[in-house]
C-alpha cells in the first residue's frame, strides 16, 4: 500500500509470461519482449490468449499480487488467488453491517454523494472549457440538477431512496456527456449509455476502462481482506462483485471517464481504432486498446490530494485508500464512510 | 499452527512477538494480530527473506556453545507460544538472541527486551533451567545488546500478556496514539493516525460532503 505498483498488462496473443529467477519474462514467438523484476509489480493483467507459467502464477500468489485474466475484449474472466487470509472480523462486520439498514443507508448515501460530487467536478470543468456557448449553459444545467441531487440525497431516509437518486444523477450526467467530446462529434456522440454490448464507440471506450477500473476496485477490497461480493448500493446477486462496484462508483468519472475524454479530445483515439461487429456491437481494436491501457496507467500516476489523509498520493492508491477507510468503518474505527472526492 | 497450539492450557495463546508490538503501541499490535493487516512493501518482503535464513531450522555447536535456530518455544503458565530465532545454550543454560533488522533505533530494545522476557521464560518452562540473560542483535548494526531477565520484566511480561489477550478476545482496534512513535511506525500509511484520530475529521468531511 506504501507504493504504488506497477500492473503489467499483457496484450500481445501467444505471448508466454515466465519467470526467471525474480525477473518476469514475456515471450512471444520466443523471443522476450519484455522483461521486469517482479518486485516492481503490483500484478499482471492478462488479456485473451496468454499463457502463464505455474512459476509466475505461485510467487504471486505467494506475495499477494493479483494475476487477473480478461477475455480479448476486457471482460473479466478468472484472476488467480493465494489462501484465504485476513480479518474474518471484519468480513463478520461487512455481513452485519448489510443487515443494519441504518449503516447501510449511511455507506451507500456517502458513496453516492461522493460520486456525484465527482461527476459534477468533471461537468463543471467541460463547461469552463466548452467551445460552444451552448454546450457551456447544457453543461452549467446539468451540474445544477446534480446539485439537487446532492441535496435530496442529504435528506435522503432510505436505500431504495438512495438507489433512485443514483440512477436519476447518472442519467442527468450521461445525457450530457456528448457536450463534453470536442473532437470529431459526429464520431463520437454516444447513443445512450449502452452496455451490453456497447453499441458506439464511446460506450466501447467506456466499457473498455470500466473493466480495468472494476479490476483495481476488485483488488483494492481482497487486498485489505473484504469480501468484494458484500456490497451496500449494489444488491447483491451470485457472481456480482457488489462491493467492488460500490467502489468504483467514486471512481468511474476520475478514472475511467477523464481518460476518455483525453483520448478523444486529443485525438489519441480516432475512429480506426474501434470496430463494429455484425449486428452493431462496437469494440476496441488491438490497438485501440493498447492506447487505452497506457493512458490509463499514466493517469494512475497522477497525484492527488486526499481529501481526508490530506497528502498527496497517486491516483491508483485511492481505490486501495477508500477499501481500507470503508474497511475502518465497517470495524467501528471510523464513525462514517468519508468518500474520495476531488476537485 | 496446528490445533492444538490453539488450546494451551485452556486460554487464547498469544503471540510473543505481540507482545513487543504491544509494548510498543497498543494498536499496532491490534493491528497485526487482531486486524491482520500486513502491508508488505518491498523492504518487509526483503526482510523476510533474511530472516528466513534465521528460521531455518537447524542447530550446530561451536565452542561448547550450541546454538538452536528457530526453535518453537511455548508457556503453558502463561499461554505464550512463539519462535526464537537463536538459542545458545551455555554450558546448557538457554540464552535467548532475538534479531531484529532494518533502522532499529536503541530506545526501542525495551520493547524487544519485552519479547526476550517473554522468551526466556518460555525457555525456562519447557527446560527447567533458570534463564538469566539473553540479547537483542541489530542486524544492520551488527549490536548485540545484553538484556537481563530482572523480576521487573518478568511482571510485565506478564502484565502485557493479559492485556494482549484481552484485546484478542475483544477483537478490538484502539484508538491510534497519534503521537511520535507514528513517524517511526512501520504500520503508519495502513494505521493513518492523523486521518483516523478521534474520528472527527471524517466526520466534518461527510457533513461537508452535501453542501457546494
Ligand atoms: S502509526 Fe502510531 S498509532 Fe498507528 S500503529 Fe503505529 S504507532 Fe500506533
Amino acid at each position: 500500500m506504501e507504493q504504488l505498483l506497477n500492473t503489467l498488462y499483457v496484450m500481445t496473443q501467444g505471448a508466454y509470461v515466465r519467470l526467471d529467477h525474480e525477473t518476469l519474462k514475456v515471450e512471444v514467438e520466443g523471443s522476450t519482449q519484455v522483461q521486469v523484476p517482479l518486485h516492481h509489480l503490483g500484478g499482471i493483467i492478462c488479456l485473451g490468449n496468454v499463457l502463464i507459467s505455474p512459476g509466475v502464477i505461485h510467487a504471486c500468489a505467494d506475495d499477494g499480487r493479483f494475476i487477473v485474466m480478461l477475455d480479448h475484449v476486457g471482460r473479466f474472466k478468472a484472476r488467480v488467488v493465494g489462501p484465504t487470509t485476513g480479518n474474518v472480523l471484519l468480513r463478520r462486520a461487512q455481513h452485519k453491517a448489510l443487515d443494519d439498514s441504518q449503516k447501510t443507508l449511511a455507506i451507500a448515501r456517502n458513496l453516492v454523494a461522493g460520486k456525484i460530487r465527482n461527476a459534477r467536478t468533471i461537468v463543471l470543468r467541460g463547461a469552463r472549457e466548452a467551445e460552444e456557448k451552448e454546450d457551456e449553459a447544457g453543461l452549467r444545467e446539468t451540474a445544477n440538477r446534480l446539485a439537487c441531487s446532492l441535496s435530496h440525497l442529504e435528506r435522503s431516509t432510505a436505500i431504495e431512496e438512495v438507489r433512485g437518486i443514483e440512477g436519476e444523477a447518472a442519467r442527468t450526467y450521461f445525457s450530457s456527456f456528448a457536450r463534453l467530446i470536442r473532437a470529431d462529434r459526429a464520431a463520437f456522440t454516444p447513443k445512450g449509455r449502452t452496455r451490453r454490448p456497447p453499441r458506439d464507440r464511446i460506450n466501447a471506450l467506456l466499457s473498455f476502462l470500466y473493466a480495468l477500473v472494476l479490476t483495481d476496485c476488485l483488488a483494492a477490497a481482497e487486498g485489505v481482506g473484504l469480501d468484494p461480493q458484500v456490497g451496500y448500493l449494489h444488491t447483491l446477486r451470485p457472481g456480482r462483485p457488489a462491493l467492488a462496484l460500490d467502489l468504483m462508483e467514486e471512481f468511474r468519472t476520475v478514472l475511467a471517464d477523464r481518460v476518455a475524454l483525453t483520448l478523444v479530445n486529443r485525438r489519441q483515439i480516432t475512429p480506426d481504432h474501434f470496430e463494429e461487429r455484425p449486428g452493431g456491437s462496437v469494440y476496441l481494436n488491438d490497438s485501440g486498446r493498447r492506447e487505452v491501457a497506457v493512458a490509463y496507467q499514466k493517469r494512475k500516476q497522477e497525484t492527488v490530494t486526499h481529501p481526508l489523509l490530506e497528502r498527496a498520493e497517486p491516483l491508483g492508491m485511492m481505490p486501495h485508500i477508500q477499501a481500507r477507510l470503508l474497511a475502518r468503518t465497517l470495524r467501528g474505527d471510523l464513525p462514517e464512510y468519508p468518500p474520495f472526492t476531488y476537485r | 499452527m496446528e490445533d492444538e497450539d490453539y488450546t494451551i492450557a485452556g486460554f487464547e495463546p498469544v503471540f510473543l512477538s505481540a507482545l513487543e508490538h504491544y509494548s510498543y503501541c497498543p494498536r499496532q499490535c491490534a493491528l497485526i494480530h487482531v486486524e491482520q493487516t500486513f502491508d508488505e512493501n518491498i523492504y518487509t518482503l526483503r526482510g523476510r527473506a533474511v530472516h528466513q535464513r534465521v528460521h531455518e531450522v537447524d542447530s550446530f555447536s561451536e565452542e561448547g556453545v550450541r546454538v538452536e535456530h528457530s526453535l518453537a518455544l511455548w508457556s503453558n503458565r502463561l499461554g505464550l507460544v512463539g519462535q526464537a530465532d537463536l538459542v545458545e545454550f551455555h554450558e546448557g543454560v538457554p540464552y535467548p538472541v532475538e534479531y531484529k533488522y532494518g533502522k532499529y533505533r536503541e530506545r526501542d530494545i525495551e520493547h524487544a527486551a519485552v519479547q526476550l522476557g517473554g522468551q526466556a521464560i518460555c525457555l525456562e518452562e519447557m527446560t527447567g533451567i533458570a534463564v538469566p540473560k539473553g540479547a537483542v542483535y541489530c542486524h544492520n548494526s551488527h549490536r548485540r545488546y545484553e538484556i537481563t531477565i530482572t523480576s521487573e520484566l518478568r511482571s510485565k511480561v506478564q502484565a502485557i500478556t493479559a492485556a494482549v489477550r484481552a484485546m484478542l478476545l475483544a477483537g478490538e482496534l484502539p484508538p491510534p496514539a497519534n503521537d511520535k512513535r507514528c513517524r517511526n511506525c512501520s504500520l503508519n500509511a495502513v494505521c493513518m493516525p492523523s486521518a483516523i484520530g478521534d474520528g472527527s475529521k471524517a466526520r466534518s468531511l461527510v457533513a461537508g460532503l452535501f453542501r457546494l
